[in-house]
């Protein structure tokens, strides 16, 4: 696939928003002591994210105007299921930001966290299943996919959370968010590992013989019918070489797992100054898009066996 | 948990049987790959009648540049099979194959895409598109073409605007490609009558499905191809050379296969 700059932007800021928020969830429910404030800092930086986002996926669509339609066909589209809950979320974190100037509220003390990370997951996992419910895209139709929007999040969610912490002065909320930032940030990276392995290995189920119906061991396409490209050149083929691959595949291992890990690491065992977790933010943020950049570039869509040869 | 979510949520993969609400009619092509000689009648008079008719306008761009694009809802690919000398060169048409079970149709989010009742010819309502691509993705053949200047997802339609136009003559209530091929290299009728033209070269002439393998149960088929022996040829006669994908593969036919 050819990755789309502003689905690549929408879902690393949705996904970094989710986690932020589900994070604070947490600090919340385990009864982490924050000044409200904060709390509703951080979930204003989330709504900023998802509004971001929001335009994003705006400007994936060629007639935005008609995106209210989206909603419609939620009982067979996780795209349109996608289109409802974000929204929710949307509200329902402007919603709590709005509470937390009560912090000893039942909303804002527990109904609302809970919810919180309740539709958080909810969007991961329709956002995912968009991707993962493509049988034929073989990189994606995997439990992995999901997996990995989860963790990714998190981890993001998690390192953002460090920073704002460091940044708002609030000690006990960065003892919880640094070390589980460092935790989920290496989970994520062996579960990336792992989805990068079963893909290198996968046998695609479709070959040249079975889209055409020609059974010679040996055929070979001599024109895709046209002289120039098309939709389907343009959509389904990133036209980066294998060497191009490999090195945003090593940044966004370094950027966007190992540096992070690194950072709050030495924060969480008070060998760096608190600050480092907010250089961890703004390293890991372009190897997260690298990193999403590769998920679209590695899946190969079976309609690329027909556009193989132009003359 | 995806297995679990998706008997809840969906009603995704492809069910064995057909659907109750499938329909009656299925309207299809049915390609022969005997006779198509690789003319483009068929994809020129497709945007000819496409542009113009409900389907269009279709994009064109740097149409007499040297690197022109736009949106067309039927190509001709070419494939060499065998090793040389022993080669055939097969014209391979490729238009969107109106699935029985469509992938592009329920991930539409806005119901914009959608296979219709009476006769099962997969459509786009252009007034409810709104270019996400996503039915493009969910296509595993590259069926569907985004119309850069409209901004919609646009496709083939079997003509929907010559089948039912009663201004035309009842022979010319076809797709312009099947009028335009000057083989007849393009059969059209309703799979799901057994006693019409389609159905019965289906089954006649061992008719298939591209890529069975994602259970789409496409309703266009392709005639495989067949290599028929010239009355009275020689054993010099190059027409009666054996069949040269027999030995490296065990099989008569270059083209597959009976059964879809």
């Amino acid at each position: 696939m050819n990755p789309a700059f502003s689905v690549l932007v929408f879902t690393t800021a949705a996904g970094a928003a989710q986690g932020l928020v589900v994070v604070l969830a947490l600090a919340l429910l385990c009864g982490v002591p924050m000044a409200a404030s904060f709390v509703r800092t951080c979930l204003l930086v989330a709504i900023v994210l998802l509004a971001v986002g929001l335009a994003a996926s705006f400007l994936h669509l060629g007639r935005p105007l008609r995106a209210w339609r989206a909603a419609a066909m939620w009982r067979t589209s996780w795209l349109s299921r996608e289109v409802i809950v974000l929204p929710a979320f949307i509200g329902l974190v402007a919603f709590w930001w709005g509470a937390a100037r009560d912090p000893e509220s039942a909303p804002a003390r527990l109904i609302l966290p809970l919810a919180a990370i309740a539709v958080a997951a909810l969007l991961w996992y329709c956002t995912a299943m968009i991707y993962a419910c493509l049988r034929f895209i073989e990189e994606w139709a995997q439990p992995l996919t999901v997996v990995n929007f989860v963790l990714l999040g998190l981890s993001s969610g998690s390192v953002l959370a460090s920073a704002l912490a460091a940044l708002g002065g609030e000690a006990r909320a960065l003892a919880l968010a640094a070390p589980l930032a460092l935790v989920v940030t290496l989970v994520a990276w062996a579960s990336r590992t792992a989805a990068w392995r079963r893909n290198a290995a996968l046998r695609h189920r479709s070959t040249l013989q079975t889209a055409t119906g020609i059974r010679s061991a040996r055929l070979a396409q001599t024109s895709m019918g046209m002289s120039a490209g098309s939709f389907n050149t343009r959509e389904f083929f990133h036209r980066a070489s294998l060497a191009a691959l490999g090195r945003i595949k090593g940044i966004a291992i370094v950027l966007a797992f190992a540096l992070p890990a690194v950072l709050t690491a030495a924060v969480a065992a008070g060998a760096l100054g608190d600050v480092a977790c907010v250089v961890a933010v703004l390293v890991q943020a372009p190897g997260l898009i690298a990193d999403r950049w590769l998920f679209f570039a590695q899946a190969k869509h079976p309609q690329n066996l027909y556009y193989q040869v132009v003359s | 948990m995806i297995a679990a979510l998706k008997a809840l949520f969906g009603r995704r993969e492809a069910p064995a049987a057909a659907p109750p609400d499938a329909p009656a009619r299925q309207l299809a092509l049915v390609i022969d790959l005997n006779v198509c000689v690789g003319c483009h009648a068929c994809v020129t008079s497709c945007k000819e009648w496409n542009t113009g008719g409900a389907a269009g306008p279709l994009f064109d761009e740097n149409a007499y540049g040297a690197n022109p694009t736009g949106t067309f809802f039927n190509r001709v690919q070419t494939y060499e099979a065998g090793v040389f000398p022993d080669t055939e060169t097969i014209h391979f048409p490729k238009s969107c194959l109106h699935c029985e079970d469509p992938p592009c149709v329920p991930v539409c989010p806005t119901g914009a895409s959608y296979k219709r009742k009476s006769d099962g010819i997969v459509l786009v309502d252009y007034d409810k598109c709104i270019a996400c691509k996503y039915c493009a993705w969910a296509c595993p053949y590259g069926a569907r073409e985004i119309d850069e200047a409209r901004q919609v997802m646009t496709k083939c339609t079997l003509c929907v605007d010559r089948l039912e136009d009663a201004a035309l003559a009842p022979d010319d209530r076809k797709p312009a490609c099947v009028k335009a091929c000057p083989t007849g290299a393009r059969l059209f009728g309703d799979v799901k009558d057994p006693d019409s033209e389609v159905s019965r070269a289906i089954r006649e002439r061992g008719g298939y499905s591209l890529m069975p393998e994602w259970q789409t149960r496409p309703a266009n088929q392709y005639l495989p191809r067949r290599i028929t022996a010239v009355a009275g040829a020689g054993p010099g006669d190059v027409a009666a050379r054996p069949d040269p994908h027999a030995s490296a593969e065990g099989a008569g036919d270059a083209v597959i296969p009976p059964g879809r």
